[in-house]
């Protein structure tokens, strides 16, 4: 088993790129494989609810979303779909301080 | 224990919310006692340039001291002194063809010029990488 996280920083309705990720990052996990998804920058668009954005994320990826990006979007923790978890950079650099865990930026 | 964290970023100043996250990164990494090598390729060897200045705003009419711009070489140069007076290792490693092809070779303290041979050294001796590509 491998530890991949997944850092997408684009606004999924900007390119279907970003569904590419989260597919393959779905499909990691399906595998067995430890899966994070980091959502910062346009990312978290995809984080709202409503966006409906992560509905091909599989159950054992976990999403994380990064606060300052939330709050530089007007985002409230209300609005985040239930399988989301509101995090930071720290956070972020302790995953990727992890020796052995396969970063992957998007 | 300190780990090292190895990054790679490409864009240049003012054009990318990734930088911004980039330094971010940096900062926290440093901030809880990490190491950090930066290796700046393509237009994000300009974020060390020395003669970047801070300017008014004539359409808005705003002054230089109210405008407030915060400038990247200042960034990179508060990161190179978090790393020094936590005793932690900040090398930024500019790509120097890059560098040539901007003529942006006049950089803060803290920079130094480089070429993508010490990006795999610095990654090889790393615990983790993180390459943070042009959009």
């Amino acid at each position: 088993m491998s530890k991949y996280l997944f850092i997408e920083s684009r606004d999924p309705f900007d390119t279907t790129d970003t569904h590419q990720a989260f597919g393959l990052a779905t499909a990691l996990s399906k595998e067995g494989n430890d899966v994070t998804l980091y959502l910062v920058q346009n990312g978290v668009l995809a984080a709202r609810a409503a966006a409906n954005a992560l509905k091909e994320v599989g159950p054992k990826v976990s999403v994380l979303a990064d606060d300052y990006s939330i709050e530089e979007r007007g985002i409230e923790a209300n609005e985040l779909a239930k399988s989301v978890r509101v995090s930071d950079v720290d956070s972020l650099v302790d995953l990727l301080c992890e020796k052995g865990t396969k970063a992957i930026w998007h | 224990m300190s780990k090292t964290l190895t990054m790679l970023m490409m864009d240049p100043p003012y054009e990318s919310s990734n930088t911004i996250t980039a330094l971010r990164i940096v900062e926290a990494a440093l901030r809880k006692g990490n190491h950090v090598n930066v290796f700046a390729y393509e237009g994000a060897v300009s974020l060390t340039f020395k003669e970047q200045k801070k300017h008014a705003n004539a359409v808005k009419g705003t002054t230089l001291e109210e405008e407030d711009h915060p400038l990247p070489k200042d960034l990179v140069a508060s990161l190179v002194g978090l790393a020094k007076e936590n005793n932690l290792r900040l090398t930024w490693t500019n790509c120097g063809l890059c560098v040539d092809e901007r003529g942006v070779g006049n950089w803060i303290e803290g920079a130094s010029r480089g070429s993508p041979a010490d990006f795999i050294k610095a990654v090889t001796e790393s615990d983790n990488a993180l390459v943070i590509a042009t959009t």
